[in-house]
């Protein structure tokens, strides 16, 4: 691969770098009596609250419909998940150390295919969250079951949720952008036999 | 002389009857116009939006403060200070029992008076909120982050805390004094004609811990028996000073209507409390015994303790020259308020036809020229032309107390003929006058003790309604009347009743507390000795006849629910955690049969109730807070047994 290409997959290695320090996603619930909304954070490894109590307060809320706590010890994903950001910056650096094109199409498969993996986990999740309800919950949803939104807006009786990408995906997406750009700017070049 | 005061009194009278039928009879038509117009705009705060000012106000009578917003008038809450309040279970719950306790005992009531904000640089800061107990003396500190009680200070050697609480330039002391003269000695049993001989009056100086808050009783100085009434401290030149206002020079014990109104003229007392310090400081002062309670909120644990002082410092001016000094004032002086340039000291004399204006700078000419009438147990009495620079004429009757814009003008209440007045600092001559719905008392304007108010609103105190409000008996409560002052005429924009009785108010723009109003006590930070913050950790405790349940409270359930093996004649502890971190979700705890009252617990707080099972049964208890949708839900059994039962001691949720 030509300089420009193996800068392209060094940078999309250092963009993954700032996915451990910002969640990659923000789920806010509001509600009438929650004008500012509670809500929370996923991280690669954790969730939280966008207020320190948030986690509380919703699994207080969740209890009424029988959902079951969010407790991030309990979801085995966010123990995967580092590891899998950590292979794929090490194969980028690899792939842009070593120039290797081979390396690198393995990691433009493996960051796809974890990335899938990673949304239908997500999705999973909330079909657990929303379909595994205690029937002896004080109030019943019709039909007991809720889909949470992996994206966009959803309403369950009085309160909305509202589920977008944050930060972390825009690194997630830059690093994948700048790694692939960097390999398809490489068989521009070879094509043009530079 | 006699004769002199009978003609002065009648020709009082004669005055008032004239004034109020002016004020009765008098061009109503003008009166009408002034309450109308654009008011409602003015004060109309839109649903969700917020007052530009918090206003709190004395509960008087209750002893509780009140929080409301300007200019709307709404109230926002009522803090229990020197009462219990069987509503949040203040003053029931062991943690602030002892909030209420002095040498006198527990003692459950007070008359609270005058509310002070603590101050920088004489400018509120919003960090705490003084105010005094009339009755049995006190003065208490409630925390501007909590909107709560946390901590009383008894004055030994007072009979009934009046001039107070007022703070000095950087709330460095609070001042108190005695409203009555008593003997010292708090059991000393004399008969009361000998007044001049075994009664003092005190003045008190309590110091504040600039980080933590927590008073003291730093020092007192030893007065002639006369009564006190109020104070203030001075600002910018004379921020070294306190002023307090004297009536009964006369030295009266009985009927004083009559013989503590006969001298023309009492005393405005400055006393320059740097240097009176300074002589405490350097051992002039005397430890006498005294005993007195200092009741705090423990920050750690939130439970309050009481510790009982055994002595107090006392200055006597005899052995401190140069500190203190009387200002003769027209006729019983109530106010004695100091305007925004610390120069001028306003009396407001009660029965004086015209307003007293001293000079702080003509004062300090006096004291240096020894202008001194006479020396009383140790005090120079000025001359009175030597420190007078105004007297205003026409105040209308009863001028009580002054505030003032920062414009160049005074705001005097003036409680017989029911009006504000406003007069010119310059001219001293009045330029405005405006009714008041009835009988004024104090007033307030935003920031109008301070050396910067600003010339917006001016709440006037009344004392009575009458016909202001739909009737609601022979007892109506006493209303508020707010007034815009922006422009060169003072307009009424709103008439509303308050709680209590409130004697005076403060008020400080909302921004300065708002951002830092705690929603939650910390559950990590709750080292409550009893105290369960998970539901896992609930259960009961016997200790002979003590029982202790450790109850959790959580949306919508107590753990434990359930519990048996409870004993006539038992000393039953329901230590209730509320273990929600949510803003405003707060559980109330009550059990039918009990003795006191209902407990509220904030999320994250302990609270202890205590409960004296008479006799055997099931007895139900709940939440009074109406928590959530299941709040009707969140109950639960206690079932007692007679005194020699073998039901073993269980407790349980959620199980059958
Ligand atoms: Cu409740």
């Amino acid at each position: 691969m030509n300089r420009t290409s193996r800068l392209g997959l060094f940078l999309a290695a250092l963009l993954l770098i700032p996915v451990f320090f910002t969640p990659i996603w923000s789920i806010t619930l509001t509600a009438p009596q929650y004008p500012d909304g509670i809500g929370m954070y996923i991280w690669v490894n954790d969730i939280t609250g966008h207020e320190r109590h948030d986690i509380q307060n919703i699994n207080i809320l969740n209890h009424y419909v029988g959902m079951q706590e969010i407790d991030p010890d309990q979801v085995p994903t966010l123990d995967i998940i580092p590891w899998v950001i950590a292979g794929l910056i090490a194969l980028a650096a690899a792939a842009a150390a070593t120039g290797s094109r081979w390396l690198a199409w393995i990691w433009v498969a493996l960051f796809i295919i974890s990335g899938v993996a990673g949304m239908y986990d997500f999705y999973m999740w909330g079909y657990e969250y929303g379909h595994n309800l205690d029937p002896r919950a004080a109030i019943k949803v019709p039909d007991m079951t809720y889909q949470p939104p992996v994206i966009g807006r959803e309403t369950l009786l009085n309160i909305t949720a509202h589920s977008w990408p944050y930060w972390g995906t825009l690194w997630v997406t830059l690093s994948l952008l700048t790694g692939t750009g960097g390999l398809f700017w490489d068989r521009i070049a070879k094509k043009k036999g530079r | 002389m006699i004769q002199k005061t009978t003609i002065w009194k009648v020709s009082t009278v004669l005055l008032g009857i004239g004034l109020v039928s002016v004020l009765m009879y008098g061009c109503p038509s003008q009166t009408e116009m002034l309450d109308t117009g654009d008011a409602a705009q003015r004060v109309y705060v839109a649903p969700g939006e917020y007052d530009e000012y918090y206003a709190f106000l004395s509960g008087g009578y209750s002893g509780q403060l009140s929080v409301w917003g300007l200019p709307s008038g709404r109230m926002f809450r009522n803090i229990p200070v020197f009462s219990q309040d069987p509503e949040s279970g203040y003053g029931y719950s062991e943690e602030t029992k002892p909030l209420l306790m002095t040498s006198y005992g527990f003692i459950p009531w007070d008359d609270s008076h005058h509310p002070e904000l603590s101050l920088t640089n004489s400018m509120p800061d919003g960090r705490w909120m003084f105010i005094n107990a009339n009755n049995t003396p006190r003065v208490a500190r409630i925390d501007l982050t909590s909107f709560e009680t946390v901590e009383t200070l008894e004055l030994p050697n007072t009979g009934g805390n009046h001039a107070s609480t007022f703070a000095t330039e950087n709330t460095e002391y609070i001042i108190g004094a005695t409203r009555f003269s008593i003997p010292y000695d708090m059991d000393m049993d004399v008969p009361i004609d000998t007044y001049s001989e075994n009664f003092d009056g005190s003045l008190s100086f309590i110091g504040v811990d600039d980080e933590t808050g927590e008073m003291s009783m730093d020092f007192q100085i030893l007065m002639p028996p006369y009564h006190y009434d109020l104070g203030r401290a001075g600002k910018g030149p004379s921020a070294d000073w306190v002023f307090f206002t004297t009536y009964n020079t006369e030295e009266a014990h009985t009927l004083l209507e009559i013989n503590a109104s006969e001298f023309d003229k009492d005393y405005i007392v400055a006393v320059n409390w740097k240097m009176a310090e300074e002589y405490v400081r350097e051992g002039r002062a005397e430890t006498v015994p005294a005993e007195y309670y200092h009741n705090m909120k423990d920050e750690n644990t939130s439970v309050a303790v009481s510790n009982v002082h055994d002595e107090v410092l006392l200055l006597d001016p005899r052995d401190a020259p140069d500190m203190i000094y009387f200002l003769p004032t027209p006729k019983s002086p109530h106010g004695v308020d100091i305007d925004p340039t610390g120069e001028y000291i306003v009396g407001g004399g009660k029965l004086a036809t015209v307003i007293p204006v001293h000079s702080f700078s003509r004062m300090l000419d006096a004291i240096d020229n020894d202008a001194f009438e006479e020396i009383i147990n140790g005090i120079p009495v000025l001359e009175y032309e030597s420190t007078i620079v105004g007297e205003v004429e026409n105040p209308g009757l009863g001028p009580l107390h002054t505030e003032f814009d920062g414009d160049g003008h005074a705001y005097t209440s003036v409680y017989i003929s029911s009006e504000i007045v406003k007069w010119s600092l310059e001219t001293f001559e009045v330029v405005d006058r405006i009714d008041s719905y009835y009988s004024i008392g104090h007033l307030m304007i935003t920031g109008g003790d301070t050396p910067n108010p600003d010339k917006r609103y001016m709440l006037g105190l009344t004392k009575t309604s009458r016909d202001r409000f739909l009737p609601t008996g022979p007892k109506q409560l006493h209303p508020a009347q707010l007034y815009d002052i922006s422009g060169d005429r003072m307009e009424m924009l709103l008439d509303f009743p308050t709680i209590g009785e409130p004697h005076y108010a403060q008020a400080i723009p909302a921004d300065q507390i708002r951002d830092n109003v705690k929603q939650i006590y910390d559950l990590d930070a709750n080292n409550h000795p009893h105290a369960v913050k998970r539901t896992a950790d609930a259960r009961v405790e016997r200790d002979g006849d003590v029982v202790r349940v450790y109850m959790t409270n959580i949306r919508s359930h107590f753990t434990p629910d359930n519990i048996e093996g409870i004993r006539v004649g038992d000393e039953v502890h329901f230590h209730l955690t509320n273990i929600e971190q949510d803003w405003d979700m707060v559980h109330g705890f009550a059990i039918k049969g009990s003795n006191s009252a209902e407990v509220l617990i904030a999320p994250g707080e302990t609270k202890t109730i205590v409960w004296h099972p008479q006799r055997t049964g099931i007895f139900p208890f709940y939440c009074t807070a109406f928590c959530s949708a299941l709040h009707q839900e969140m109950q639960g059994y206690v079932r007692v047994s007679p005194a020699d039962t073998d039901v073993p001691l269980t407790w349980r949720t959620g199980e059958d």
